[in-house]
């Protein structure tokens, strides 16, 4: 009974009047983010299971899971090394085991079927011994180098920026006159679009640019590189380009939390005879927990969506070096127009993007206890 | 002790401010050098003193060798338009979530939370796929309905003036204002859209001025977007314009330098006289997390 009425004033709360005119305050945002957000979102859970083209008249057909077993198919073979008349391991002139080539097992006429049109992305276990070694075969070895460009470029960025972030922080929210013109200078190649800082630091990343003159001055005999043309460098010279932009932005997150942390508690714990150290490690640091959540969520999604300096300086070369996730649907679904197999990796995208940001929730969730 | 000390951290700070600024002032000295110049600066600190013949060629030669005056208007009409429609749009769904009661609010909200963190990039190639399917009419040589809106100011607009960050911080605000002050209103017969025209939105200058901010910035630095659904001239945004300059064999540097600057500079005069709305938008979205 007490349920009853309970209800009845829950119902009343809403008028049928507010009801109309909340919804029509909130219909245009709704009917935006319904065609623009949440049609797309369902979108990229779906077409990766069709083979739908980008300006193809006709509907697309439904093919299950077959271009997520194109991206993802991977064997792993054991090669015997080829062995001399008496039975013994063959050896080449380093003393090193002769192995078959993998080609002859990719091959279309190749007797493992299943290994057709697949192509080596990693060997492993090599054993002198019993002349065997461990290959990875992948089915699209281009999808897999671009997943682990993707992961590694956050991985490097997310806790130097983050880092390097809170350092610039920490120096301009001492009192030191000027303090704001400094946080300005810092700030600024954030307001620089990501276009313009790729192609200014292009030029600087010449083999006999002004970043290879500068590191001749202070190590006599270094070898000109050419940072973006090697695939041992083109990935950290993106990498260094990229902090450079973006760094001031979460210096400015990293203030906003610094300055949330009451003076009293500074000035409680040096009547306590803490050091610098130790006024940062129990004061500073927990003071921060919430800044650190929201640093590291926002920079990780950001690297993951690693694009426009891969569009503009390196179109994913050199041999892939550079490729990254959303590089790849762009090329797969923009340039070669197959959506359905752009979209298979948009999917898997979007299902890093939901991992991290439930770790954040429980992150948050962790932090306010 | 003291003192040195603070001769440290002003020795860092500026060496940390010499590593931001220098490869921007490169970039504005040398769109005043002609090509051979700029180039042979760059092995020493001329490449940051505006020496030798100093001159605009590089910025009227941008001008002849592409529409940019065409580009220039196209990315503000978008920027501007967005902005725009986005705070019409985005504050009237965060009032009527921060202030009133209706059905389906909740799912609403949850809604527009989980797409919060959502990038663009995740969305882009189905969000291509749908633009490619919407019908439109055409008027060249007759009418009749074709498929897609490529090619045009809407497909650069419509989809970025809903913008679940925008209502997010607009709801943040709006829960700020203190209830009397609409039910005191409603009291006296205001209807809602007298309370957000006449009370809610001229209080929300700080929210609007920090809404207005993030929309613009990333609308004029757009580039994924309109390099898939751009391709007549005519539609351009500026961004784009660069492809001009590196696809090309001839790349001119001192043009490009010109061009880069005449891209930044203008963002970072916007920023400097309004630095106050950047500064506290940024650092208040990291704070409520």
């Amino acid at each position: 009974m007490i349920a009853l009425t309970e209800i009845s004033k829950k119902r009343k709360k809403i008028n049928f009047k507010d009801n109309k005119i909340g919804w029509l305050f909130a219909l245009p945002a709704v009917i935006l983010l319904l065609f623009f957000t949440v049609l797309p979102i369902a979108l990229s859970l779906t077409l990766g299971f069709t083979n739908a083209q980008l300006l193809e008249t006709s509907n697309p057909k439904f093919v299950g899971t077959q271009n997520f077993k194109s991206l993802l198919g991977m064997s792993e073979f054991t090669l015997h090394a080829s062995r001399n008349a008496d039975g013994s391991v063959a050896k080449d002139e380093h003393g090193k085991p002769v192995f078959p080539q993998v080609r002859s097992l990719t091959r279309p006429d190749s007797p493992y079927v299943h290994l057709r049109g697949m192509q080596e992305i990693y060997r492993f276990g090599e054993n002198d011994k019993s002349g065997t070694v461990h290959v990875i075969l992948a089915r699209d070895p281009t999808f897999w180098r671009s997943m682990t460009n993707t992961l590694f470029f956050a991985l490097v960025v997310v806790p130097l920026q983050g880092g390097l972030g809170l350092l610039l922080a920490l120096l301009v929210h001492q009192k030191l006159k000027g303090r704001n013109i400094f946080r300005t200078i810092y700030f600024i190649p954030t307001l620089t679009s990501m276009v313009v800082v790729s192609l200014l630091w292009q030029f600087l990343l010449q083999q006999n640019g002004m970043i290879n003159r500068a590191i001749h001055l202070v190590i006599p005999g270094y070898i000109n590189i050419d940072w973006l043309g090697n695939t041992h460098t083109s990935m950290y010279a993106i990498i260094g380009l990229s902090i450079w932009q973006a760094v001031g932005y979460h210096m400015i997150i990293w203030l906003g939390g610094l300055q949330t942390i009451p003076e009293e508690l500074y000035e409680a714990a040096r009547t306590d005879g803490a050091n610098k150290w130790q006024e940062f490690r129990y004061v500073t640091w927990p003071g921060l927990r919430h800044t650190l959540v929201f640093v590291l969520i926002t920079i990780t999604i950001a690297a993951l969506g690693l694009f426009t300096q891969i569009n503009v300086l390196t179109q994913g070369g050199p041999l892939n070096s550079t490729s990254t996730l959303v590089y790849q649907t762009f090329s797969r679904g923009y340039q070669e127009q197959q959506i359905g197999a752009a979209s298979s990796i948009s999917f898997i995208f979007f299902i890093l993007v939901l991992i991290i940001s439930l770790l954040q929730r429980i992150l948050t969730r962790k932090a306010d206890q | 002790m003291k003192t040195l000390s603070r001769v440290t951290l002003y020795t860092l700070m500026t060496i940390m401010s010499f590593v931001f600024l220098f490869p921007l002032v490169f970039m504005v000295i040398s769109s005043l050098k002609p090509d051979a110049q700029l180039l042979h600066d760059t092995t020493s600190l001329r490449a940051f003193i505006p020496t030798g013949s100093i001159s605009f060629k590089n910025y009227s030669g941008v001008f002849t060798r592409i529409p940019f005056f065409t580009f220039l208007f196209n990315s503000l009409l978008v920027s501007l338009i967005t902005v725009v429609l986005g705070l019409f749009v985005n504050s009237s769904i965060a009032f009527a979530i921060a202030r009133m009661k209706w059905k389906g609010k909740n799912f609403v909200m949850a809604i527009i939370l989980a797409t919060l963190i959502l990038p663009f990039e995740v969305i882009a190639i189905p969000l291509l796929y749908i633009c490619a399917k919407i019908p439109s009419i055409s008027f060249t040589g007759g009418f009749h309905l074709t498929h897609g809106i490529f090619n045009s100011y809407q497909i650069q607009i419509l989809p970025f003036i809903a913008n679940a960050i925008s209502i997010f911080l607009f709801v943040q605000f709006f829960k700020t204002l203190p209830k009397d002050l609409d039910e005191a209103a409603r009291v006296d017969g205001a209807s809602w859209f007298l309370i957000y025209r006449k009370i809610a939105m001229p209080l929300a200058g700080p929210a609007i001025g920090t809404v207005a901010i993030l929309t613009f910035l990333p609308m004029w630095n757009s580039y994924l977007w309109p390099v898939m659904t751009i391709q007549d001239e005519r539609y351009r945004p500026i961004m784009i314009g660069l492809q001009y300059f590196y696809t090309n064999f001839q790349t001119s540097w001192g043009q490009i330098m010109a061009y880069l600057s005449l891209l930044t500079i203008p963002v970072v005069i916007l920023f400097l006289s309004m630095q106050r709305f950047f500064v506290t938008s940024i650092a208040t979205s990291g704070v409520k997390g």
